[in-house]
This record gives C-alpha cells, sequence and structure tokens, in this order.
C-alpha cells in the first residue's frame, strides 16, 4: 500500500532563495518519523508546505505532496485548490507548533476553540461540539475536563495549553499529526508527558506523527525512523536503531558526538566536547555539499557537486560519497572475506 | 574560605498584592574555580537567585556573601567594585546585546564604566577579549545583527569577562542555541575557566549539560534547594523523588516510550503547597509530608536533601 505521505523532491522558494531543496519524505501509517535539523536547516518550512501554510512570500517551485485520504485515493496537495485544502486541513492533517500560547486565540475559551474545528468539520450542532469539546479535553488528559472548557488559554499552564492544542489537531482524528517541536518550550517533565501523549493518540487512532525536532534524546525514544536535514536538504534517513547505532553522515555523527548525555561518561573535567565547527551560515552559496566547510572529511569532490542520497543498506540513505563509498568498501570487504 | 556563600537567602516580588516567594530559604557556597551547577524548572527561582546573586534585585533577608564580605546592603561605590568581580551571561545572546551599539561600544563600555583602562587602550582590550572568545580580532566596527547565534554568546561572554571577574553567573548560556553550537560554546567557557581561573554558577534546565558541565549541583524546586551533591553522586544516586524524576524525565538513546515519571503540573509560587512542597505531585508522599516543611538535611560527603523519606546516610 501507498504510504499515507509521500513528499517527492519538494522544493519551496522564496524571492531570493531556495531554504528546501529536493527533499523526499514518507511517512506510514502509525508511524513516527523524525524530522531533526538545526536552526535554517528547513524543517518548520517543510511542516508548513505539507499544511499548505507557507508564508505569502514562499511557494512549492517543484515537487509533490501525495497524499493518501480515508478512501484510499491519492491526492497531490501541492496542488489542491483552497476550497478542496480546507477540507483535508484540520480533519486529515493537522499539526502542533511549537508555542501554544500565539497559537491559541487569547479571548475565545478554550471550550469554544475545540468545539469550534469539530463543527466545521463535522458540522455538529453548538450543544453536541461542546459535548465532544469536553471529550477531547478529556482524551488530552486535561484533568476536570468539565470545569476547563471554559478556562481561557491564558488561565492554563504551557503544558496545558500544548494539551489543548493536541485537543484541537486530534478534534477530527486526522491520518497525519505534524507536530513542530511540540515540547520545546515545557519544562522537562511536563515534556514527558505530552511526549507521552502524542504517542498514545498515535497509537490510539492510527496516525502518522511526523515529529520535528532538534532534541537528538527525543529522536532516539520516539521516532521509528529519523530524517536528518542539513541547510534545506536531507542528507541521511534512517530507522532509529541504525541512525544512533550507526550513524553514516559526517553531520549527523558530529552531532551525536556534539551532544553531552545522561548516559555518558563524559565530563568537562576530562575533556572538550566534540565540535562542528563554524555555523549553517557558511552553507550559503556552496555549489557542492552544503555540509562540506565544516565537515573533517570534505574533499575536492564534495565542493564539485551537491551529493545524491544513497542507499547504504534497506531503509538507510545517505548523501555522502566519502563515506558510502568506505562503506560499499567495507561491505565487499565483509562479503569477500568474512 | 568559599568565593560566594549563600546564607538563608529570601526574596519575593509583589504580584497583584501578594507576596511571591521566589526564592525561599536557600543557602550554598560556590568554592574559587569551582562550577556549582543549578538545576530546577521554570518558576523555581533560579534565574531570581542569579539576579540577587548579582544584586540586581535586593534580598528581602537572608546574606549573600562574596570573598569574605556581605553584599546584600552595599550601595555605590563598593556594589560597583563587588559587581565587577561578579558577572553574568545571559540566555538570549538576542536580547542582551544592544542592536545599535557597535562591539567597540559593547565591551569598552563596561571598561569605562569602572574607569579601568586608559581611555586610548580600550579598543586594544576590546580586540584582546574577543580573540579571547575566538571572534576575529578586526570586529569592534560591527554591530550585533552581523553576527550568528553563538557568535553572539561569545559577546556576550567576551562582555562578561573584560572586567575580569572572579564568579561568572551562565544563567541558560546554551539553551537559545543550535545543537552543533552548544558544544562549541561549552568547550570555550570550560578553557576560559581554567585559563583565568573563573568560578561558575551554572543555571539550565538541561540536565545533560549540567552533567557534564558542573562539579556539584544544585536542585531547585520552587523557591527551595531539594537536594546537593558532587555530579556524579546526583545522577549516579539521587535522594530527592524530584531529582529522581528530573532524571528519568530526560529522554534518552537506548531507552523506548517509557512512561513520564510525574503527573501533574508545576505548582506556582504564588500558591505553595504545605508541608514539603513536592508532595502533591511525589510518588513517595505520606500524610507527615502534606503537614511538615523537611529541612535540607546534610547526609555527609557533600550531600544533602530535603525529604522526609530520603535515607539517613548518604551511601558512597
Amino acid at each position: 500500500m501507498a504510504p499515507l505521505i509521500d513528499v517527492r523532491d519538494l522544493s519551496i522558494a522564496f524571492p531570493r532563495a531556495t531554504p528546501v531543496r529536493g527533499l523526499s519524505l514518507t511517512v506510514e501509517a502509525g508511524e513516527t518519523v523524525a524530522l531533526v535539523g538545526e536552526s535554517g536547516s528547513g524543517k518548520s518550512l517543510t511542516a508548513l508546505a505539507l499544511m499548505r501554510l507557507l508564508p505569502d512570500a514562499a511557494r512549492i517551485a517543484s515537487g509533490e505532496i501525495l497524499f493518501r485520504g480515508r478512501d484510499g485515493t491519492v491526492t497531490d496537495l501541492a496542488r489542491l485548490d483552497d476550497r478542496a485544502l480546507r477540507r483535508v486541513r484540520g480533519r486529515d492533517i493537522a499539526m502542533v507548533f511549537q508555542e501554544p500560547m500565539t497559537s491559541l486565540n487569547p479571548v475565545l475559551s478554550v471550550g469554544q476553540q475545540v468545539a469550534e474545528v469539530v463543527r466545521l468539520h463535522e458540522g455538529l450542532s453548538r450543544r453536541a461540539a461542546f459535548a465532544r469539546a469536553v471529550e477531547l479535553l478529556d482524551l488530552v488528559r486535561i484533568p476536570e475536563p468539565r470545569r476547563r472548557v471554559g478556562d481561557y488559554p491564558h488561565e492554563l499552564s504551557g503544558g496545558m495549553r500544548q494539551r489543548v492544542m493536541i485537543a484541537i489537531a486530534v478534534a477530527c482524528a486526522p491520518r497525519l499529526l505534524i507536530a513542530d517541536e511540540p515540547t520545546t518550550a515545557l519544562d522537562v517533565t511536563i515534556q514527558a508527558q505530552v511526549l507521552d501523549l502524542l504517542d498514545a493518540l498515535r497509537r490510539d487512532l492510527s496516525m502518522g506523527l511526523l515529529l520535528i525536532t532538534h532534541d537528538l534524546g527525543v529522536v532516539a525514544e520516539w521516532a521509528d525512523r529519523v530524517a536528518v536535514m542539513y541547510a534545506g536538504r536531507k542528507v541521511e534517513d534512517a530507522p532509529f536503531e541504525t541512525l544512533f547505532g550507526a550513524p553514516l553522515h559526517p553531520y549527523t555523527r558530529g552531532l551525536l558526538a556534539a551532544s553531552p548525555r545522561l548516559d555518558a561518561g563524559q565530563h568537562y573535567s576530562a575533556g572538550a566536547l566534540a565540535e562542528i565547527e563554524g555555523s549553517i551560515a557558511s552553507a550559503a552559496g556552496e555549489e557542492g555539499c552544503a555540509f562540506a566547510p565544516r565537515c573533517p572529511n570534505a574533499r575536492a569532490l564534495c565542493r564539485a557537486a551537491v551529493p545524491a542520497l544513497d542507499a547504504v543498506a534497506p531503509g538507510h540513505l545517505v548523501a555522502c560519497p566519502v563515506t558510502t563509498v568506505a562503506a560499499q568498501r567495507e561491505a565487499r570487504h565483509a562479503l569477500a572475506f568474512g | 574560605m568559599p568565593l560566594l556563600s549563600v546564607e538563608n537567602l529570601h526574596a519575593g516580588y509583589e504580584s497583584g498584592g501578594r507576596l511571591l516567594r521566589a526564592v525561599d530559604g536557600v543557602s550554598f557556597a560556590v568554592e574559587p574555580g569551582e562550577t556549582v551547577g543549578l538545576v530546577g524548572e521554570s518558576g523555581c527561582g533560579k534565574s531570581s537567585l542569579a539576579k540577587v546573586i548579582m544584586r540586581l534585585v535586593s534580598p528581602a533577608s537572608g546574606r549573600v556573601v562574596f570573598d569574605g564580605m556581605d553584599v546584600g546592603g552595599l550601595e555605590g561605590a563598593p556594589l560597583k567594585a563587588y559587581r565587577r568581580q561578579a558577572q553574568i551571561v545571559f540566555q538570549d545572546p538576542f536580547a542582551s546585546l544592544n542592536p545599535r551599539q557597535s562591539i567597540a561600544d559593547i565591551l569598552t563600555a563596561p571598561l569605562a564604566v569602572h574607569g579601568l583602562v586608559p581611555r586610548g587602550e580600550r579598543l586594544k582590550a576590546a580586540g584582546h577579549a574577543l580573540e579571547r572568545v575566538g571572534l576575529p580580532r578586526e570586529a569592534p566596527t560591527r554591530y550585533p545583527h552581523e553576527f550568528s547565534g553563538g557568535q553572539r554568546q561569545r559577546l556576550g561572554i567576551a562582555r562578561a569577562l573584560i572586567l575580569s571577574p572572579r564568579l561568572v553567573i551562565c544563567d541558560e548560556p546554551v539553551s537559545a542555541l543550535d545543537l552543533s553550537i552548544q558544544a562549541q560554546i561549552l568547550n570555550l567557557l570550560a578553557r576560559l575557566k581554567a585559563e583565568l581561573g573563573l568560578s561558575y554558577l551554572f543555571i539550565s534546565h538541561d540536565l545533560s549539560v549540567v552533567r557534564y558541565f558542573a562539579d556539584r549541583v544544585l536542585v531547585m524546586y520552587l523557591g527551595r534547594i531539594v537536594e546537593t551533591g558532587s555530579w556524579q553522586s546526583i545522577f549516579a544516586r539521587p535522594l530527592h523523588p524530584y531529582t529522581r524524576a528530573l532524571i528519568e524525565a530526560v529522554p534518552t538513546p537506548g531507552r523506548r516510550r517509557h512512561a513520564a515519571p510525574l503527573s501533574g503540573d508545576l505548582p506556582s509560587a504564588r500558591n505553595v503547597p504545605t508541608g514539603c512542597r513536592f508532595h502533591p505531585r511525589c510518588p513517595l508522599a505520606t500524610p507527615l509530608c502534606t503537614q511538615s516543611d523537611p529541612a535540607l538535611r546534610p547526609l555527609g560527603a557533600g550531600r544533602a536533601v530535603a525529604c522526609h523519606h530520603a535515607p539517613e546516610e548518604a551511601l558512597h
């Protein structure tokens, strides 16, 4: 069966820049895919493009966003008109943003905001929508939902506001939920609760979950598959075990080595953290691999052309010719000599 | 003698006609050359504590003793002299640098205020400070917007260090930075500490970062320190149920989809629970905990914990 969403060769352009180039990505039903990258990698723009919520100045320059609907028909969201989009957005695909305070309307009660979605998409009466809002607040584990439904966003904590956002997002049991840094603004104990909730909803509603994050710990614990982006392109895509156990792209390896970990023996008194030199700004104007200016393994061939994504193993894609050639040589060696 | 000693410190704000006790009886010390990590979630009072130590806020009661001198009531020239020795690096390098000041202005202003370096030599001192944090010497003519987030945090560090302080409070210095930049800044702070013999009070909500960077750790909850100990002991054997939950809540490779260790929200400092302030969220709470507020009890070996149910002695 076709994946739930199949993004093919997507490029997003502004008048003077193309911050996402040739991105391909799939999410299956019930699967959690993490899209990882730092500021400027294009991960949030990708999410907005999937929702067709790009800022006015930006446009989808090329590519397809193939989405499999409830009846099995596949639609290219990149070419859908506004009218058709309104039926998909919020119903079949929904999104949770990082900052719940700026995404919620401060002058409407949270109950009104949850009820609005079900009235719009499911045509419920005012009374029925309100009852459904209470059920949804309960679903996202807000205590005393009957009492909370009349609260305004400012009366809730950050964690509770994010739960309201999630209630709005899952109100119509979407097939795909996109969560853009959903726990970045939250405290660590609340973050754990919200991730736990998102995962339970994914399972219970058989949703695909596209989790956009910069936090590798979150990825390691909650994602099935990981796509790593750097300067607008996907540089590595792998099942989570492979990405953390045997990462191949120098950027992925650098990120993992640079992160202090709770379970590792590192301490500043025993040695410095591995660094990735320079900054993502060095990718601007680079003709070849965008990571080459920061890469410890860069060769002349890296600056000559943008590396293609090669499959080094089933389900493991890497855009680094230096690494791929070495990995293939090792594999041949292993085959020949055991 | 400790470089900084905080003794039963209280500080708060008026909020809606009520007193919000942001710092509610905090005691700890920072030894020369030591990095003390302060962890806690939003609203626990960690940034308020930093402001009181910097004397940006006056304490309500208790003492802040720096190098043997109580700085709590200082005014005028003595306060200025103290601030030369204690500096702060803020979280957000975008918000803490004036966009209309050139790098030269930003770095030479502290020297001018404190009358430290003759006017003609201040630019040279600024160039030196830039080199020390890994920025080009010719940067002084440029403005903050010309720098990336990581470079701006380097500027914030250069500004804090230009007065040659002995204590630097780092308030979430890497929280706003991308992962690839975070390691650069932590390595820089570690190198500067070794080179200049600095002491750090390192405030962070990120336990992985604190585990890597602190010699000793303070865990703060709703205005109080609930546990303290060496980084090894805190992370190997957390004794307070809150510390345990904090550590357990950190997503970690090698573990899959575990349940959240704590339910419930953080209470507000406007509405501190009776007894032990952690009891409404605590898995170990008994009736005693709802009535009696546990003191921070020393257990030997530098450990202390404020919990009725913690062991009597630290196990090594």
